[in-house]
């Protein structure tokens, strides 16, 4: 006998393989309708007539575009992403690396804030309209203001020029200590944490003042809890669902969009990689990242998704 | 109320206020209780009875020192087993609130958190307070459960509370504020919201667990038959103010106020059942299910509204008989089965109907407040029907609906106001008047007078008589409340799981033998008269040793 969550979670990871399946036609289409031409990138200045059409044929452009998706297709599903046209590399072994360097500071900034953040809606609930809450709101919508490059340089300029806190170029190599890979991020988590606070911290305080509405939290007020138990114990598990979502769509954001938070503090992860690739021509390395990003999205969705499932009692324990 | 014993709780000219926010005026202040006293003994049940915004539910709330949305107490003492609780401070407040004076709310399913098991909610103020330790206090709570009469009292707790029916939530509730051994619980109409059956037991519960745990208790209600089953005092509240308070006896039997009278004589129409008339609506065999299940809502339904006579559907909830206004409505096709109406079949899909058929079947709805749209006028609100069937515009429709504001006993003045500025009974009307602009032949009154008090429910249903009187408009009237059914009806069908059980004439359908079912509904509508809860539950113990 199947648990109705079984189903329900099955259900889900079949929608997201197929929304993966749609991204990639998508990100195939979007490449090919992309101005320029890479034989064009590649060959620059030296380019013939002759040359061109034979660096084509070699890269395969000749062929129809929908031979051309399967062909790219099923070379991604055997974990073949291609070569690199700009340097002829493998794309695999590099993004890879730049992956694992991009998921690390995602990951950093995430244990960071996403804790802080749901403390803080936390405490903005139960001080909701008083000081605390307005300073909480002040300083992240602040944060969430500022520009990205403009908190980059705000923070480099008073924790490394100014006290020589933290390093200002976020270089990381192999062979470095754990310890020394933290110390070299501290910066663009700092940035990062600062950007995707605010918006999680509004969303999770009102999730919990919705639910500060119902006659359970009045029951609870009525048994004399105190403030800080009926929200951490009353109100908060039956607001998870929609926090969730929000933790994940800024946890998505924080692999996704640090390309100007990578370029600030030069940091070698996708994003970087992503635009050296775009500035090359490089089709099948920015088709391999956009796929990862998809493929990151989605999975992130997919888990707010199924984490929902899985808070709401209803569901978890049936009739 | 002897003077040697001190009282537990003793409220002194209390005072509640509030803020009021009408649109586009400055905000003002409204009393909502006005000077009232009370004072209970140790062991002693208080009702507080009255209709809604007579204030009985703040004044009770009161005695936790705790205003809900937005009430202020700004005057009087509240003194709780000596000390005037009004004094001291948001820390004593909390070892007071839960543990000497706790709270059973009118919907207990609302009222538990739904993300956590029965037994944690049960146990937790017990186990903040340190009287007891988690097992022992685990032990109290199913020592309670077995006491107030819920199945499986050793795993009940385990349970989450969507597990859980509303009767059995309610009775859970109860032990949650008798399992801390509070001086006083407060009982916030905790049976309301029950069906007439399940209401009997749990009420039942509640007595006995009052009167064996030796608590004192605030019981507040509308109902003053429930409230003359469990309380030994009675105050009778009126806009904030105290109407009438002594013993129970006095009250019930030899009232003082004319307000007390009219309360206690509540239900008086007489209405004599008419002759039998041919057919305006006929329902044959039908049988319906909802969109992707595979259970069978109604059964095999047939039943017949005479022309210009009152069907009326009774049955608790879940019997199917809101789901059988969707079928006639066409909201809801029934699968099987055949719907005529005046002599023509009814389409059972709602966009096979003429327009005639819409017109002359109308429907008014229990929440006359989401059944009208706030942001439009009584006028423009009863004036569509009039546009969208006979295209009436300007002068004459205006002088239409004055007429229909005539008819429903309103007057001037109402046309160009909101729904927001009219009362609870006074929306119910205006609903009734949007239906009867469309010279309908048949409305069907789905539980139309369940969310009114008592008084007004009453002008209602008198209304709806005299306008079937002039208009000869047949009702088919759903309702779950038997004083209802007889006050208005003259034929009558039972409902339970979907089938009917009974179908008659009212005089039939009330007259015994009956069936177990119908023998049951009808035995547990509260009487008002003192012991009739022991009398039902003597004689159904009876019978059930009998059989």
């Amino acid at each position: 006998m199947a648990h109705p969550i079984v189903k329900l979670v099955a259900q889900r990871l079949a929608l997201g393989l197929l929304l993966l399946l749609a991204a990639s036609v998508l990100i195939f289409t979007g490449t090919q309708i992309l101005p320029g031409d890479v034989a064009q990138a590649i060959l620059g200045q030296s380019a013939t007539p002759e040359t061109l059409a034979n660096l084509r044929e070699e890269l395969g452009l000749n062929e129809p575009v929908v031979s051309r998706y399967f062909g790219w297709l099923f070379g991604v599903l055997q974990g073949d992403l291609g070569n690199a046209l700009s340097n002829g590399q493998p794309i695999g072994p590099a993004l890879g690396g730049r992956l694992a360097n991009t998921l690390f500071l995602a990951g950093a900034a995430a244990v960071i804030a996403v804790p802080l953040a749901v403390l803080l809606g936390l405490v903005s609930v139960r001080y909701r309209n008083r000081w605390p809450d307005k300073a909480i709101s002040a300083v992240t919508l602040a944060t969430i203001s500022v520009p990205e490059f403009l908190l980059g340089y705000i923070v480099i300029f008073f924790l490394a020029v100014q006290y020589r806190l933290l390093p200002s170029l976020s270089t990381v190599y192999d062979g470095m200590t754990l310890g020394e890979r933290l110390y070299a991020i501290g910066l663009p988590v700092i940035v990062l944490v600062l950007a995707v606070l605010g918006h999680m911290m509004r969303m999770t305080r009102a999730a919990i003042l919705n639910v500060m509405q119902s006659a359970y939290v009045e029951t609870a007020e009525l048994k004399g809890l105190r403030p800080f138990t009926i929200i951490a114990r009353h109100a908060f598990p039956n607001a998870i669902a929609p926090i969730v979502n929000v933790v994940m769509i800024n946890l998505a954001y924080l692999v996704v969009g640090v390309v100007v938070v990578e370029v600030v503090f030069v940091y070698p992860g996708m994003g970087q990689y992503l635009v050296d690739h775009v500035a090359k021509r490089d089709v099948p390395v920015v088709q391999a990242c956009g796929l990862v990003f998809a493929g990151v999205y989605i999975g992130l969705n997919l888990m707010a998704d199924i984490v929902s499932i899985l808070a709401n009692p209803r569901l978890r324990h049936p009739k | 109320m002897r003077d040697d014993v001190k009282p537990l709780l003793e409220i002194r000219d209390l005072v509640l206020e509030a803020t009021s926010y009408p649109p586009g005026e400055p905000p003002k202040t409204v009393t909502l209780v006005q000077g009232v006293s009370v004072s209970v003994e140790k062991g002693k049940v208080l009702g507080l009875i009255g209709e809604s915004g007579a204030g009985k539910s703040t004044i009770g709330l009161s005695s936790m020192a705790y205003g809900r949305g937005g009430v202020r107490i700004t005057g009087g003492q509240v003194v709780v087993n000596g000390r005037d609780i009004l004094k001291i401070g948001p820390g004593g407040l909390r070892k007071l609130r839960g543990k000497e004076v706790t709270y059973v709310a009118q919907s207990a399913a609302a009222s538990f958190n739904p993300a956590k098991p029965l037994m944690e909610q049960v146990i937790e103020t017990t186990l903040i307070s340190g009287q007891m330790t988690k097992a022992q206090a685990e032990a109290r709570a199913v020592d309670l459960f077995r006491q107030l009469g819920l199945p499986n009292p050793e795993t009940i707790g385990k349970r989450f509370p969507h597990q859980v029916s509303g009767g059995q939530l309610q009775r859970v509730m109860t032990a949650m504020a008798l399992c801390p051994k509070p001086d006083l619980v407060i009982f916030d109409e905790p049976t309301t919201a029950l069906d007439v059956t399940t209401q009997i037991d749990v009420l039942a519960a509640i007595k006995r667990a009052i009167h064996e745990t030796g608590v004192a208790a605030l019981y507040i209600t509308h109902d003053l038959a429930v409230v003359a089953q469990v309380a030994d005092d009675i105050m009778v509240l009126r806009h904030g103010k105290t109407v009438e308070y002594g013993s129970v006896q006095q009250v019930i039997e030899e009232p003082r106020e004319d307000y007390t009278r009219a309360l206690v004589s509540v239900r008086s129409i007489d209405h004599a059942e008419k002759a039998d008339a041919p057919a305006l609506l006929s329902i044959r065999n039908v049988t319906a299910r909802y969109k992707g299940t595979s259970f069978d809502v109604l059964k095999n339904v047939t039943v017949e509204v005479p022309a210009g006579q009152t069907l009326a559907i009774v049955g608790e909830s879940g019997s199917g008989k809101s789901t059988l206004a969707r079928v006639i409505t066409g909201l809801l096709p029934a699968s099987q089965g055949r719907i005529t109406f005046d002599g023509r079949d009814l389409s059972s899909d709602l966009a096979g109907r003429s327009r005639d058929d819409l017109r002359e079947l109308q429907m008014i709805y229990q929440m006359a407040d989401v059944a009208m749209n706030p942001r439009q006028t009584v006028e423009t609100i009863i004036g569509r029907p009039l546009e969208f069937y006979f295209g009436l515009q300007g002068e004459a429709k205006r002088k239409r609906v004055q007429e229909l504001l005539d008819q429903i006993e309103m007057g001037r003045g109402f046309a160009d106001r909101y729904p927001a500025e009219l009362s609870g009974g006074q929306k119910q009307r205006v609903c009734i008047a949007r239906a009867l602009a469309a010279k309908p032949k048949l409305i069907i009154c789905d539980e139309v007078t369940s969310a009114l008090d008592p008084l007004v429910a009453d002008g209602t249903l008198k209304l709806l008589l005299n306008l079937q009187a002039e208009e000869g408009v047949a009702y088919l009237f759903i309702t779950h409340d038997l004083a209802t059914v007889r006050a208005i009806a003259d034929r009558i069908a039972v409902m339970f799981k979907g089938q009917v059980q009974r179908y008659g004439t009212k005089s039939d359908v009330l007259a015994p033998p009956f069936d177990a079912y119908t023998d049951l509904l009808l035995s547990s509508v509260p009487e008002m008269k003192l012991g009739w809860l022991e009398q039902v539950l003597e004689t159904r113990r009876m019978e059930a040793a009998g059989n």
